[in-house]
């Protein structure tokens, strides 16, 4: 494949550390932080950037846990100190609310990724609607698209379309994605949406595919890439922005960001951040080999501590029975179970 | 001896199911089924299964409620609508089963309040919603011990099984079952989760429910208290079934379930049907056995004094 012809071409990149990275830090962001981030990432040109809790609005749960802070609270937080960037908020129906997205908006938000499984887009018509009627920059949001073939994601894609979405985005939650994944699936949304409506890809780090598959994704028609600074995100993490940022400058696309600005946000700021080093481990390899789920990674890991199951054998279970994002109280689920079956006694548990 | 006779508005996937539960009671019987689209097919199905259908909405079984004697309604059409159903059949003296979101009449779920309802002769009874039925026995199961501070479930549907009403209003589902956690189940706040998953073979329907406790969980009262339940659930969902906990960690108390439907007009996947359309039945035999036993009268229609 040549890319000869992406010079010139122009793409907007969309911060995810505060929200995929909170994932990363166990929803653990602290306002203060907040603010520095988004303060480096609007010094730095970033035009987007994500927050909220991990799983978005109405995230705050025993399922997904506890952020220290409202999304409220967040969004006001940031929405004062940015001066450039719009600010997004996650919406996954189900879950977040018409009323969640409604105080959303009134803190600041005016972009919204409403997600749903990628075989699910008509769980999101009232809320994509909504996102519209607001007046914010309305994406859907096409989870775990690995899960749905090509056309299977151009007839979702469509149909996000005609509720009013104005971009639509191949999601690649698993990190499972090779580049021909995503070039066939992008390409056949690009045939398929309006010229005006715009594609979107959201990768993860499991496989060392991040970058590639965001060039992939760019090369069959997507203009608007998410990524994080230092890849802070749900398993391996996120496309790591400022490595992204730095091979669109080699090939000529612009993304109007602060490359150096962006290198020192992610050594001085982000990597300082991390509980643990987002890297590809052996369980994020896991997720990204086994198609799971990234933000199962942290909940497995502590059913391993508190069950006795490994958490790479819990993945591949998970994996196995087709477990999606939203369903993460079936990890300590398949724990139990899998520690009945090996015989290990668990204190606590009738 | 006499069984109470039925009207079911909606012909879609819970109307088409309640039929075969109608059938199997001893206390109800079918009569009608109300549609809109004559090609449905309900519709169809019930014609064959011998019941009187209209696709004329509920305007179309009004004329003929006194002549049948119809004395129950099952509405499952749309939130929408149901108020305007339910005006006009409780008019005629109809009794109304809710089974939509629209929740104008008390909630109901039979092991913690049909009771009360039954009592008070309530006109009209709200179902909640599938996740409110798997899961508010086991939260008051919890609440009735001790306090509890929040309720959180979370229902994972198969794709194949979550019909069109329900996906273009998830946040209504939301709304009805975090709100029924409290009021039903007795949880001082309520969450409720739900998960669609497209997997084939399509996955049972799962529920989880998470109790946060005031004070530390009385282990061997709250596990009693939970399997106390889950055999009065089983009486009318046999395949409503603990798969793992009660498991305690600090103050949280959580239970994983599964629920089996029994297959009647979608395959045992579907637990979310079954459960809502039991829980309908349940709640129409209570209120029938006491109409056939004298113990409970239903209002005489406004239409037959005039």
């Amino acid at each position: 494949m040549s890319f000869e012809n992406l010079k010139g071409r122009k793409v907007l990149v969309h911060d995810m550390c505060l929200r995929d990275g909170m994932h990363a830090k166990r929803e653990q962001i602290s306002l203060d932080q907040m603010v520095k981030v988004a303060t480096a990432l609007d010094a730095a040109g970033v035009p987007m950037m994500q927050v909220t809790h991990g799983a978005g609005l109405g995230g705050n749960s025993i399922q997904h846990g506890f952020a220290p802070h409202t999304n409220e609270a967040y969004i006001s937080a940031v929405a004062k100190v940015v001066k450039q960037a719009t600010i997004s908020v996650l919406l996954i129906p189900g879950l977040g609310t018409m009323r969640e997205l409604d105080s959303a908006y009134q803190c600041g938000a005016r972009s919204v990724h409403v997600a749903t499984h990628c075989t699910e887009a008509d769980t999101a018509q009232q809320h994509i609607a909504y996102g519209r009627k607001l007046g914010m920059d309305t994406s859907g949001f096409l989870m775990m698209s690995h899960l749905n073939s090509p056309e299977g994601i151009m007839a979702q894609g469509k149909l996000m379309e005609s509720y009013g979405a104005q971009t639509v985005y191949v999601t690649d939650s698993a990190g499972y994605m090779l580049p021909e994944d995503v070039t066939a699936r992008i390409s056949a949304l690009r045939d398929a949406l309006k010229p005006e409506t715009e594609i979107g890809f959201h990768g993860h780090h499991n496989l060392g595919m991040g970058i590639a598959n965001s060039i992939a994704a760019i090369a069959a028609g997507a203009s608007r890439i998410d990524a994080s600074v230092a890849g802070l995100g749900a398993g391996a993490g996120n496309t790591p922005l400022e490595v992204f940022v730095a091979v669109c400058e080699r090939m000529g696309i612009e993304t109007g960001c602060d490359l150096f600005g962006l290198m020192d946000m992610a050594e001085d700021v982000i990597v300082p951040m991390m509980d643990h080093m987002v890297r590809i481990s052996r369980e994020s390899l896991t997720l990204g080999y086994a198609g799971v789920y990234s933000t199962f990674l942290l909940h497995a890991k502590r059913a391993e501590a508190r069950y006795g199951v490994p958490a790479r054998d819990i993945l591949v279970e998970l994996g196995r029975k087709k477990m999606i994002g939203g369903q993460e109280d079936m990890i300590e689920d398949t724990a139990l179970t899998m520690a009945k079956e090996r015989g290990i006694s668990i204190p606590h548990a009738a | 001896m006499a069984k109470i006779r039925c009207a079911l508005i909606g012909s879609g996937n819970i109307g088409t199911d309640l039929i075969y539960k109608l059938k199997r009671s001893e206390v109800l019987e079918p009569v009608w089924m109300v549609g809109i689209d004559p090609e449905s097919e309900g519709l169809k199905r019930a014609a064959g299964l011998g019941l009187k259908t209209t696709a004329q909405g509920v305007d179309g079984l009004l004329p003929h409620v006194v002549a049948d004697n119809v004395q129950i309604a099952f509405d499952a059409t749309s939130a929408y609508v149901h108020a305007e159903n339910s005006r006009k059949l409780n008019a005629l003296g109809v009794m109304m089963i809710d089974l939509t979101p629209a929740a104008i009449g008390p909630l109901c779920v039979p092991p913690v309040n049909l009771k009360q309802h039954t009592a008070k002769l309530e006109m009209n009874v709200n179902m909640i919603s599938c996740a409110g039925q798997a899961t508010i026995p086991i939260v008051h199961a919890v609440s009735r011990v001790q306090p509890v501070d929040y309720a959180e479930i979370v229902a994972t549907l198969s794709s194949k099984s979550v019909g069109p009403g329900t996906r273009a209003n998830l946040d209504e589902f939301t709304y009805t079952t975090s709100g029924a956690l409290v009021s039903v189940g007795g949880a001082r706040r309520g969450k409720a989760l739900a998960v669609i998953n497209p997997a084939e073979p399509p996955m049972i329907m799962r529920n989880t429910v998470y109790c946060l406790t005031d004070e530390t969980p009385n282990e061997a009262a709250i596990t009693e208290s939970v399997h106390a339940i889950i055999n009065e659930v089983q009486k009318y969902v046999p395949g409503y079934k603990l798969v793992n906990g009660p498991v305690y960690d600090g103050k949280r108390v959580a239970v994983f379930l599964e629920v089996a439907g029994l297959g009647d007009y979608l395959p045992t996947y579907a637990g979310n049907l079954d459960i809502m359309t039991a829980a309908a039945t349940r709640t129409a035999e209570m209120f029938a056995e006491e109409i056939i036993a004298g113990t409970l009268k239903l209002p005489i229609p406004q239409e037959a004094l005039a």
